[in-house]
């Protein structure tokens, strides 16, 4: 028998048959790939969070977490406040250009009340939580009116989370959305716009 | 007797074991002249087995969930009869395996194993070596100590680092904000099962693609050129017994000093069980000296080298880029190389410096990986890191004009 190759029908089946394989194939990796984004249950847990500032002394610093991540709230001093412009040579990003904090915190505390730092304590070199160093001196020649020191790579922040120059930390600290729901009292994770005038 | 060799009979009909055991142990050849250097390939097979065996052990007791995982090894270490042996094998076995897979790469830097036509075993050989790194990264979080803890988050940060993908990525491989149980989870699929198996195919490919073309030899001559009428090579013996013989020995002296670490210095010296992960992992607190295991220090020192941005790239970014090149470069080595010749043997000057500023190199690095940061060890991971990456980028140079000694025809003793 005379067998006839009809040669341009193979290929467009071996064509056609190839593409949908493929497209099924990626289709098919698509829930797997999505599997691994953060849960519900994950998100929910980054649901605000409560702190009482009314039993902090000045230059007192509490740790809570919001989204699992640490918080910072310090009640800086009347002198740290006045020393932060001193340091605007020394630091990458002293006003603050890069978007690292809500409008409302986009001054120069970094914070809504120039008395209440609100930090979010995760290093923006690699992730580290830096320590909290009120006033040990630092060992080159920066000036240093405390601040935080990231024990992982040592990048430095003065006490409005901004970071200093020639460390590995590009920007400053992230400063969350809060509000203040009395004077007493904040709340973290809503930001004030989100909770109208308050 | 008769009885068995009945048996085998009867399985040789439907499964060729006899022509296997020919083809690949009685009448495989080795080159006669392999040294020391080449039991290195069958103890990191030992010790892929004991991660094995141990690991299916430690999974029977292991709770994989933030709020268990912690308690479920100190269970294992004062409980469960004889989880102490299984976990330090487990952990010992993790730090041995890099030491005897460092010793193995250096032997084909030395002899040119990677040349013609050993690229594919080299390639393999590489993959299976990146595999293995991320494979002890994530076994290094299942302990939820401190150093697994702050480990992880700042490995997992460097995805954060890459040009706006970044973020999003940094999440979808965490699956939470930041490392957690969610984290944790995932971690141990991949470690006991994803991994594992991967493992197992690729060692499979890189002997088969080696027993293909053939061992190479610390004089890099081609023992195929010289066969006698059976085409047997004059200058190879067999697999089987003779090579089996020189591994079981090395085995065994392996098999002494690995033991004697596990019995008398389990956590060697803070380098195989560092301190703080005796601590349970906290979230909010970093400890104040992090530093990553031992077998990573080296590439720990390149990210950490790169203090400056250049071309508006900034330094966290580049520090990343840097760490993956200084693995993804050693892919490369088979084609860097221009050498008339494959062993360091009838090389020239120039290939005999730069190997040993290599060498020297990523051993200062090493050490400067798991010192605390500072000045000093910055510039001098700096100085370290070009010379790590000279060895590889100048070699397409040096390589090419240095004057090499002839090679011998036929094997020496
Ligand atoms: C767990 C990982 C590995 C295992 C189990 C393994 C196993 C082996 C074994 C059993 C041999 C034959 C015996 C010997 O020459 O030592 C071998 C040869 C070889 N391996 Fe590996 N290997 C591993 C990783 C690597 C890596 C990371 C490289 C380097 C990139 C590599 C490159 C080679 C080369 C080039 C040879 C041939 C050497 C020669 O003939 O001179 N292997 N390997």
């Amino acid at each position: 028998m005379e067998e006839k190759i009809n040669k341009s029908r193979r290929r467009f089946l071996i064509g056609s048959t190839t593409a949908l394989g493929v497209v099924g194939g990626v289709g098919a990796t698509v829930p797997f790939l999505c599997s691994w984004q953060p849960s519900d249950a994950t998100r929910a847990s980054g649901a605000p969070v409560q702190v009482d500032v009314s039993k902090l002394e000045e230059g007192q610093q509490v740790t809570i977490a919001w989204q699992g991540k640490p918080v910072w709230v310090l009640r800086r001093t009347a002198q740290t406040i006045n020393d932060l412009p001193k340091l605007n040579a020394q630091l990458v990003d002293p006003f603050s250009s890069v978007d690292q904090q809500p409008a409302y915190a986009d001054n120069l505390y970094r914070s809504i009340k120039p008395e209440y730092l609100v930090l979010v304590g995760i290093c923006t070199h690699l992730g580290c939580s830096p320590n909290y160093q009120p006033n040990s001196a630092a060992d080159d020649n920066a000036q240093w009116y405390g601040g935080y020191i990231c024990p992982c790579h040592g990048s430095r922040f003065d006490l409005a989370g901004r970071v200093y120059k020639h460390y590995p930390a590009p920007t400053n600290l992230v400063v969350p959305p809060y509000y203040f729901k009395s004077d007493r009292v904040i709340v973290i994770g809503i930001g004030q716009n989100a909770k109208g005038e308050v | 007797m008769g009885f068995f060799s009945g048996l085998l009979d009867w399985l040789d009909e439907r499964f060729p074991i006899k022509a296997f055991y020919k083809k690949h142990f009685s009448e495989y050849y080795v080159p006669k002249n392999l040294n020391a250097m080449y039991v290195f390939g069958v103890l990191a097979m030992l010790l892929l087995f004991n991660q094995l065996i141990t690991g299916i052990w430690l999974a029977m007791s292991y709770t994989p969930t933030a709020a268990g995982a912690f308690a479920s090894i100190q269970y294992i270490m004062r409980d469960v009869p004889y989880g102490w042996l299984i976990r330090y094998m487990h952990t010992t076995g993790a730090s041995a395996l890099f030491i005897v897979l460092y010793i193995h790469v250096l032997r084909g830097l030395l002899y040119g194993s990677y040349q013609r036509p050993r690229e594919l075993v080299w390639l393999l050989g590489m993959t299976l070596y990146f595999i293995i790194m991320i494979e002890a990264f994530m076994g290094y979080l299942l302990p939820w100590g401190q150093m697994s803890y702050w480990g992880a988050q700042v490995i997992t940060s460097l995805f954060g680092s890459i040009p706006v993908i970044g973020k999003g990525l940094e999440q979808w491989v965490r699956g939470d904000y930041l490392v957690s149980g969610v984290t944790l989870g995932r971690f141990y699929a991949l470690h006991i099962i994803a991994f594992p198996i991967l493992m197992g195919l690729l060692v499979y490919l890189h002997l088969s693609t080696l027993r293909h073309v053939g061992s190479n030899n610390p004089q890099g001559i081609d023992i195929k050129k010289h066969v006698n009428k059976k085409g047997v090579p004059l200058d190879g013996v067999p697999f089987s017994p003779y090579f089996i013989t020189k591994d079981i020995l090395a085995i065994a002296i392996f098999l002494f000093l690995f033991y004697a670490v596990i019995f008398f210095f389990p956590d060697g010296f803070g380098f195989i069980l560092e301190k703080a992960n005796f601590e349970p992992a906290n979230p909010l607190i970093t400890p104040v000296h992090i530093e990553a295991a031992w077998y990573f220090s080296p590439f720990y020192a390149m990210l950490r080298a790169i203090t400056f941005s250049l071309f508006g790239l900034d330094a966290k970014f580049l520090g990343m880029v840097v760490m993956l090149s200084s693995v993804l470069i050693v892919f490369f080595v088979p084609w860097l190389d221009k050498s008339p010749v494959r062993s360091i043997r009838y090389k020239g000057y120039l290939s005999k410096c730069f190997l040993c500023v290599f060498v020297v190199s990523f051993l200062v690095l090493a050490v400067m990986g798991s010192l605390p940061v500072g000045k000093t060890t910055t510039w001098v991971s700096q100085l370290a890191t070009l010379g790590y990456f000279s060895y590889f980028l100048l070699m397409p140079w040096y390589s090419r004009v240095e004057a090499t000694k002839p090679v011998p025809e036929r094997v020496s003793p």
